[in-house]
């Protein structure tokens, strides 16, 4: 089956008065259907650009090199027409920071029906997939369509942006953060209303840095450092046994597997370097990590690569 | 209300029957609620609760920022009883506080070097000569993992995880008695949180300090503090 979202070979930069900064990096990854994909890594590097990028929404001193293709229609050269149509049939956003994406002068009701209203249904559809919507994440339409974003805590104005995925019928949901500034309970729910839209048969990309949600998600893992996605495998492994060393120095930092921080200090966007871009903090470095920049190589098998030279043919048959 | 349990000495900080509230358009909001906490002078505690249930406000009265409406804050066996009134700043000295957001606790018209030595500047403890405040820095730099160049930059210019590791060092370069840290890493990702929680966890090993670290992690106030207090509803449960 084709995949429905694949991406190959996208590069992002963005010039900037500090200069070139490369945000993302020959990123790779498809997502079939009914699949989900949680992007993890550090902030800085490059998740939320993703999301910006399949959607079209960078800024102008932007360059993107590579393809998007959304069930075989490449989206980064549509005419800005249908790449709209193509926003708010096809594809969902959930945006990072709701506090400032909820337009503070209009009240809730109304911003909702805009996006019912430009997925394509019926004033009278849309506040009944509304009301089922906001019914998901534990909302009442009667309670708060009256509202303004002001007067919701920062928890219920993140459910309010996460109801818009249950309206209307995209194929591709993105969340950025979807998490942020809610409880430990509020998470598991979120857990559970992604995993129900998933079970609808649409596929969802999950950007986030807290590595616990990543892993309550249950789906595959993609790990961003510096630009790179370094790794790709499903949760259970990569929670379980990461081939990437800056997967494992992530795990090990977390507090119930000792806290040990990763040494050193990310790399600046501006100035990568052109060998692994991990190679300055990684623990078991060779000579070799200085002089290239490894592609990804398969771990095991097509789910699981990982960009190190540990995976390398050459280093696997010594 | 229920303690935890300190060792039977004075030297803790301790906030007993502390209650608060504030006026707002809905009318009074009680904040805390009759709360007491006891911070040993070389313990971890962590201060778990939903959001809103108080923790802050009882953060802010522990490090004397904020008075008390009834209740008294014990620093060393002295309670502090001079809140509007200049504070001597030797007792201020002892207790400091780190912010959830560095970017909004921080000057943005200072560079990173004057953010870190404001405390001492305020204390009138900077050190005179050059070479001496270069040293200070220096060390501090190093043991919060900031590199030398950022010192020069303005916060805008740094990331958030290393303006917060130049909070960190700002908070210890008084040597405090106590720390507090409010949400010191919710917005971090976990190497920066690990590589904050080891830097406050060396300064422990050299000296005597409290540590009350405000979360809603459990599983990190599990695993980094050696007891726990909950928040909820303005009363503390545990």
């Amino acid at each position: 089956m084709a995949p429905l979202l694949q991406v190959s070979g996208l590069s992002v930069r963005f010039r900037t008065p500090y200069g070139i900064v490369r945000a993302l990096s020959d990123v790779q990854l498809t997502i079939h259907s009914g699949e989900l994909l949680v992007v993890v890594g550090e902030s800085g590097s490059g998740k939320t650009v993703l999301a910006d990028t399949i959607f079209r929404l960078l800024p102008l001193n932007s360059e993107v090199r590579g393809s998007v293709r959304l069930d075989g229609k490449e989206l980064l050269t549509l005419s800005p027409d249908a790449m709209r149509s193509v926003r708010s049939r096809s594809l969902a956003l959930i945006p990072q920071s709701p506090g400032t994406a909820l337009n503070p002068v209009r009240r809730i009701g109304t911003l909702l029906l805009e996006v019912a209203r430009a997925r394509g249904l019926s004033a009278k559809e849309g506040e009944e997939g509304l009301a089922r919507g906001l019914d998901e994440v534990g909302l009442g339409w009667d309670s708060i369509s009256r509202m303004y974003a002001h007067q919701l805590s920062g928890g219920m104005q993140q459910r309010v942006v996460n109801a818009l995925a249950f309206v209307g019928t995209p194929d591709l949901v993105i969340a950025d953060e979807p998490t942020s500034g809610l409880e430990d309970d509020l998470v598991d729910a979120t857990v559970a209303q992604l995993k129900r839209i998933r079970g609808r048969g649409a596929a969802i990309l999950v950007i986030t840095h807290d590595l616990r949600f990543a892993q309550k998600l249950d789906g595959q893992i993609g790990l961003m450092y510096a630009s790179y996605l370094v790794e790709s495998a499903p949760s259970g492994i990569f929670f379980a046994l990461p081939a990437h060393p800056y997967g494992r120095g992530l795990l090990q930092a977390l507090p119930e597997h000792g806290g040990i921080p990763i040494p050193g200090s990310p790399v600046e966007l501006t100035a990568l370097p052109s060998c692994c871009v991990f190679a300055e903090r990684c623990s078991v470095r060779k000579p070799r990590c200085f002089r290239e920049s490894p592609p990804m190589y398969p771990v095991d098998g097509d789910n699981h690569r990982a960009r190190c030279v540990l995976y390398a043919e050459s280093e696997r048959n010594q | 209300m229920a303690t935890i349990t300190a060792p039977a000495v004075f030297c803790m900080l301790k906030a007993n029957g502390i209650s608060k509230r504030y006026w707002t358009r809905k009318g009074w909001v009680t904040a805390l609620d009759n709360v007491s906490l006891c911070l040993p002078e070389t313990g971890r505690v962590a201060l778990l609760g939903p959001s809103g249930s108080g923790k802050s406000t009882l953060g802010k009265i522990l490090s004397l920022l904020l008075r008390p409406d009834s209740g008294t804050v014990v620093l060393d066996g002295a309670p502090v009883l001079r809140w509007r009134t200049k504070t001597p700043p030797a007792l201020r000295r002892q207790v400091q506080l780190v912010w959830q957001s560095p970017r909004l606790a921080v000057d943005p018209r200072m560079r990173i070097k004057q953010i870190i030595l404001e405390p001492m500047a305020v204390q009138n403890l900077v050190p005179v000569k050059r070479a001496e405040r270069a040293t200070v820095l220096g060390r501090w730099t190093e043991r919060v993992g900031l590199t030398d160049e950022l010192l020069d930059r303005y916060p805008h210019e740094i990331s958030e995880g290393q303006l917060q590791r130049a909070c960190l060092a700002r908070a210890l370069i008084v040597q405090p008695r106590y720390l507090i840290c409010d949400e010191l890493s919710s917005m971090l990702d976990v190497s920066t949180q690990a590589s904050l929680l080891a830097a406050i966890r060396s300064e422990q090993d050299r000296r005597k300090m409290g540590v009350l670290l405000i979360t809603h992690d459990r599983i990190l106030a599990m695993h980094w503090c050696d007891s726990i207090a909950t928040l909820s509803l303005s009363r503390i449960l545990i």
